[in-house]
Order: C-alpha cells, then structure tokens, then sequence
C-alpha cells in the first residue's frame, strides 16, 4: 500500500478492512461530547477543489477538523488557476506553504494520479474524485455503510463483503463512483451487477469484474443493496436516452421497484439525488434509502483514511495493528 | 566541390561496397574505389540507405516558434537520417495562401538542413467550409503537391470529393486526416479496456474507419488518390487492402509510435502517450506490422509534433497531443520491423524514402544508390544499441515517449546531395 490514496483498485482486501474497521472507532468519536481527536494536531492539509463539491468538501473538512488538522480550502474558482496557472504550479505554491496532504477534487480524470506520481510535490494525496475515473472514499463509505447494515456494526468488524449482491444502476459511464465501488466490492468478495441502458456503459466494460444487465426487474429480487446513480437531465440531449420519462420508466426506482427487493435489502444514494428521475421522493424518503446515513458514514471513512495516511502512519495492512483503535489517542 | 569516399557500407543492407560522391552526384558505386583527394568515411559495414523523406512533419512555424521552427526541425530531420520533410500546413497563420507556404519553403532552402516541402491547408483556415487557393499553392515557388488539413479531418465529405477532383489537374493529392469529428468529441484515448478504466474519453477505432472507407470510396468515384495519414487500426488496414484489391488508387502511412506503443501507457496518466489518433491495442499494433511488411501500407511518416514542456507537465485532459519522431523513427523501425524479421534495410529504404518521395513529389529524393544520382544518403550505424536521452535532441520539444527506452541504431552520416549535415552523429 502507498502513501497515497488515489484508486480503490490500489487497496488490498486487507486495506480495505483495516479502513473499514479504523472507520468504525473514528465514528464513536462523532458519539462523544467533545467530537475532537488530537491526532493531527500541528498537521496541514489542504482541500484543492478543482469542481464544485460543497458536500465532499464539507465531508473531508469535516473529518480533518476532528482530528485536529489546520485546514486549508482551495477552491479553483476565482483564484489564479481561472487565470492560467497550472496543476503544477498550484500544487508547489501549496506545498511551500508546508502542507502534509492535498485532498484535490478535479474534472480531469488522472489529475490526482499525476499530483502523486509526477514529482511535483512530497505531500501525500487523496483523491476526492478525478473526472469520471476515481472516487476511493465514495466507495469506502459506501462500502462501510454495506457493511454496517448487511453484516452488522460489531459483527463486521475484520470482515469484508463476501458474498453480498450489489446492484449498481445509472450513468455507469460518466461515473467514477461506479468504478470506485466496481473495484472496491469486488476486493471485498461481493457480486456486482450494473444495470444501464447500454448507451450508458463504457465500451470496454466487459472487462470489469462485475455482470451487466439491462433488466432491472430481473436482478432486483437478487440484490442486497441496490445503489441509484445520479442521471443528469443533459445527457438526453445527446442522445443517451430518448426522455426523462422512459428513462425512469426503464431504470429508475420507484416502491412497485422496491418492494421486488428482498425485505433486508437497502437502497443507497451517492447524492446529489435528482428525485423523479432515477428515483421517487416515496423511495427516497423511505425507511431502506441509506442516503443521509452514508454522509454520516463519510465523515467517519475520511477519518479513518486521513488518520491511516497521516497519522498512524501505517497504512500497510502487512504491518498495521492487529486492533488499529487501540493506536488513537484518547482525548 | 571535394569528393567524398564512403568506404565498406552495406547499401541498403547489402554486401560492403565503396560509394563515391563527386559535389551532389553519386559517381560510383563498387568495390575497392579510390579517389586521390577524397576524403574517406569508413563506413566499417554500417547501412547507407537513400536520405530518408518524410511526408509528415510538424515544423511550427509560422506562429508557435517556441516549440519547433523550421531551422530546429530540418537540424532534428538531419539528425534522425532525413533528407527531406513535408512540413504540415496547420500553422499559425494557416499555410493555406501561396505566401505562407513559399515562407517555409525558403526558410528551408536558407537553413540548407533538409530540403522542406510545405504541404498546403485543402480549406481556408483548416475550417473544412471552403477550398484554399490549391493551384495558387502548386504554382508558387514551394510548387506544393501534398494538401492537407491535418489535425482536422475534411469531414465535408462533398468538400472532399471537390479536393480530390480538382488537384488531379496539377498531380496533386489529398492526405487525409481520418477522424469523423461527432464521434470523437472530448475523445482523449483509444476507446477499450483501458479508456474503460481510466475515465477517459474515447476515440473509437470507428472514427477513423468510416473516414477511411468513405474517402477511398471516393477517390474510386472521381478516378483520384488519396492518401491517409497516421492510420492507427487494424480495420483501417483491412479497409485499405480492400481498397488496394479493387485498384483504387489509395496510399497510407504508420507512424513509428504506433509500430511500438499500445494504449496501456496510458494508465500512467503520462501525457508524452498523449497523441492524435491515440495509441491503440496489441491487436492493432501487430496488425500494422504486417501491414507496412506486405505494402498495404505503404510508407512511415513521423507525425513529429514538438510541443512544449508546459504542454506536457500538466494533468492528462489539458495536455496538447502529439510526439516528436525525427530523431527516433529509425530506430523505432529497426527495433519493430527490422530486427523482428518483417522488414529488411531495402525495404526501409522502401517505406521511409522511395515511396514517400513518390506520393509526395519531392523531385530528387527516394533515389537508388546508384551512380548519377543525387547524393541523398544515410548512414546506420545497426549495430548500436543505446537509451533515448531527450537532452541531446535537436528538436526544439522534448516531448518523446521514448526517454530512457533502448532501442537499437544510431544515424551517423546524412548527406544532402553530397553536402554532409550530420557527420558522426553530430550536425555540421
């Protein structure tokens, strides 16, 4: 394992668990009075925020500030990056400022991968979703919120996901979250379907480790999770798909859709939800929809990477604790 | 003029011979030549092959002079064994008018290098709206035979067809840059498994075909040739082959980096693999292998397209594509072509000189090492084997996907009718 975070493809099995499990302690932390770990104290990081993301942002802020890191935001806009400036060059002015980490949002997918792997800068990188590539901590939150509702909070704890079915639907192509949980559900032993109108699968995605289907109501009795993605309005004007209409008929999910789904089954959400296209506001609201749950779960997982990458400074699962809680300070 | 003896080189790969050269004519070809006066270069069994000519070159200027010029390209074609480069008509401005394209044609004289021949824009403005002064181009003193809106595909296909017709009247041919713009919108790689991956945009095989395919067709219809620059594909091959079978009068070039380089450097995210059209699969790469060993296509051209080191240092979608190639496409082709058995030196000497002198016109190049030819000649040394060190380019651009990868030969000698501009591997 690296120093960086940048592809849930880059985790082992063990990784993953160790994430999953350090994110299970972090989340005790949000049940205290003081929700403060000292872990990061006089470490900076910096939030390098290429494309607007307010809940991402939020999330890592969040989660930096309860391990006491001093924070930095860096929004793109309006700064010198919309005058020209470089990558590379904002990446050095921020490290010269003496920043440990750079978590970047960026459009351009391998954009973060280039940060880590070009020699520009020391710090370590996490990546908050590069393009329509990666997003490593999406999939660990939703991964960890799988866990904690299909295995069980205590129960999960040094588990993965073996054997669980997750159906993946929507905009497969412009989504790096589908990627991210495509390979980080398969490291942790899950079966994976993605269900698209083939307009809405990348050329080449044979080749990922998962089924694919263009049935919803056949593989929705066989699901443990069905996660919705996002489908943006726009993408009926190239043609994609013909109207909102059919599409929600076709793919979105609706109660008559839900209650196909095996009793125990949830529904997830990435957010930002767009209501009556991929998914009714009955569904949205209901009982089995974990989608406020996983911005909980988020804060909780960002933690547990930043901490694993800064301050346990392990995050080798070869070497790591056998009880990674009992490394974090108390107080 | 003093006379040259090329003692012990192995024409085009053969035995040993002596080759001498009187001012800019080949006098002799044999064994055991003398010459009182001569001066001697031991050729110590290295390959002579006719200067190459390359019918793809980006030389840049006019307009972005900061990553190539034409003294810098015509130094790094001299560099890389050429002796003669089409230089591409996507500059700043447009080599679109008879004054531009005379601009770099004298420019090319002046600097004395490496004979350059401007190709011309088929549209005004490489816009693909209205025919450029074609015949005004041909007329002028750079007398262009090659147009082309390369970087741009003249996807107008009754655009096209009025290109194709018109410059049969003065012998001319359209190189067409094969890529239907809607299909390749954001495309930023090979459209697969790895595009798949990466998130990144694809560029899908098709988009070059159906260009292809439309544009032989085409030709046949109007009794034209057509040339296709930088074709990628393995069904691009079979397109040609076909076309070729039913006598349609259709020539194509491969570069060197899509002889080597497969789509799978791109998971470095490293923008040197950034390129247009985009590097493809194995399964493509094999494919026009064989295809330039059996002359479906036809010859190899650089594509050398010098860019910046800010062009390149930055995140994959916002750098600019494209590879410098002068310096390395022979050893590229050794290592592909050569040195896998496909390919012997004569027909190196084939591809990367004869026949692009012949589809492009350059009167004087892609001659037999014989006497009473013009001294256009290259020495190889085969023997070496060395790593790729951009440092000591003649290029302006470092912007090569080849640094720090061995690959086999080294041009030592290039002579321009019988004027050396590389000797030992250093320019004069």
């Amino acid at each position: 394992m690296q120093r960086h975070l940048i592809s849930a493809a880059d985790l082992t099995r063990d990784d993953a668990v160790l994430i999953l499990d350090t994110a299970e302690e972090m989340a005790r932390v949000a049940d205290r009075p003081i929700k403060k770990l000292p872990t990061l104290r006089g470490r900076t990081v910096v939030n390098l925020f290429f494309e607007d993301s307010t809940r991402t942002r939020i999330s890592f802020e969040a989660a930096e500030k309860r391990l006491s890191a001093d924070v930095i935001n860096f929004s793109a806009k309006g700064s010198s990056v919309s005058k020209g400036e470089s990558l590379k060059d904002t990446a050095q002015t921020l490290e010269a400022m003496g920043v440990d980490a750079v978590v970047i949002r960026h459009g351009a997918s391998g954009a973060p991968y280039r940060l880590a792997n070009s020699g520009w800068i020391d710090a370590a990188v996490i990546n908050a979703g590069d393009g329509t590539h990666q997003h490593p901590t999406q999939a660990l939150l939703d991964a960890f919120t799988m866990r904690r509702r299909l295995v069980g909070r205590d129960a999960g704890l040094g588990h993965d996901l073996a054997g669980k079915r997750i159906t993946i639907v929507g905009d497969v192509l412009h989504s790096r979250v589908a990627r991210s949980n495509v390979d980080l559900l398969h490291t942790l032993g899950a079966d994976v379907t993605l269900v698209a109108p083939p307009t809405l699968l990348p050329v080449g995605v044979g080749s990922w480790p998962c089924e694919i289907s263009y049935d919803l109501d056949g593989v929705l009795p066989k699901s443990d999770a069905v996660m919705m993605l996002r489908v943006q309005r726009e993408r009926m004007n190239a043609a994609f798909f013909p109207t909102e209409r059919e599409y929600s008929r076709r793919y979105g999910l609706d109660a008559d859709r839900m209650a196909r789904m095996p009793e125990h089954a949830i529904v997830m959400h990435p957010g930002p939800m767009v209501r009556g296209m991929e998914i009714t506001a009955e569904v949205a609201d209901s009982g089995r929809c974990t989608a406020v749950e996983q911005v909980a779960n988020g804060v909780s997982i960002r933690m547990a990477v930043l901490y694993l990458l800064l301050g346990g400074a392990v995050f080798d699962s070869r070497n790591a604790p056998a009880h990674p809680q009992t490394r974090i300070e108390e107080k | 003029m003093s006379k040259i003896l090329i003692r012990g080189a192995r024409v085009l790969g053969g035995e040993p011979q002596d080759v001498l050269v009187d001012g800019e004519i080949i006098e002799a070809v044999g064994t055991g030549l003398s010459a009182e006066g001569a001066q001697v270069v031991e050729a110590d069994g290295k390959v002579l092959l006719p200067g190459l000519v390359d019918l793809h070159t980006h030389l840049r200027e006019p307009g972005r002079e900061d990553s190539e010029t034409v003294l810098t390209g015509t130094r790094a074609a001299a560099a890389g064994g050429y002796t003669a480069v089409f230089a591409m008509a996507n500059t700043f401005p447009v080599a679109d008018t008879a004054g531009v394209v005379e601009q770099v044609w004298r420019l090319g004289r002046e600097h004395g290098y490496c004979d350059v021949h401007p190709v011309g824009a088929v549209t005004v403005g490489l816009e693909g709206n209205k025919l450029a002064e074609l015949g005004a181009m041909h007329e002028s003193a750079a007398g262009v035979t090659v147009f082309s809106d390369d970087g741009k595909c003249v996807d107008d296909a009754v655009i096209m067809r009025r290109a194709l017709e018109y410059v049969k009247a003065f012998g001319g041919v359209v190189a067409q840059h094969a890529q239907e713009p809607r299909l390749t919108e954001g495309a930023q790689m090979n459209e697969g498994v790895v595009s798949a991956e990466l998130g990144l945009g694809g560029w899908p095989a098709v988009a070059e075909e159906s260009i292809i395919a439309r544009d032989v067709l085409l030709a046949e219809h109007v009794g034209s040739r057509v040339h296709i620059c930088h074709l990628s594909t393995a069904g691009s091959v079979e397109i040609v082959r076909w076309a070729k079978s039913r006598g349609i009068d259709v020539t194509a070039e491969v570069t060197p980096h899509h002889l080597l380089l497969t789509d799978e450097l791109v998971r470095t995210y490293n923008p040197v693999y950034k390129v247009n059209p985009p590097l493809r699969t194995e399964r493509d790469v094999l494919a026009l292998r064989e295809a330039l060993a059996d002359g479906t296509i036809d010859i190899v051209a650089t594509d050398h397209a010098p860019h910046p080191h800010e062009d390149k240092d930055c995140e994959w979608a916002a750098a600019a594509m494209g590879m410098v190639g002068l310096e390395t496409a022979l050893s590229v082709v050794q290592e592909t072509m050569v040195d896998t058995g496909l390919l012997d030196w004569a027909g190196v000497a084939d591809r990367m000189s004869f026949k692009p002198a012949r589809i492009g016109r350059a009167a004087g190049h892609g001659r037999p090492v014989s006497a009473g030819e013009p001294a256009n000649l290259t020495l190889v040394d085969t023997a070496y084997r060395g790593q790729v060190d951009p440092a000591g380019f003649a290029s302006r651009s470092r912007n090569t996907p080849y640094e720090g990868r061995e690959l086999p030969g080294r041009v030592t000698h290039t002579w321009l009718r019988g004027k050396a501009t590389l000797v030992d591997g250093k320019l004069a």
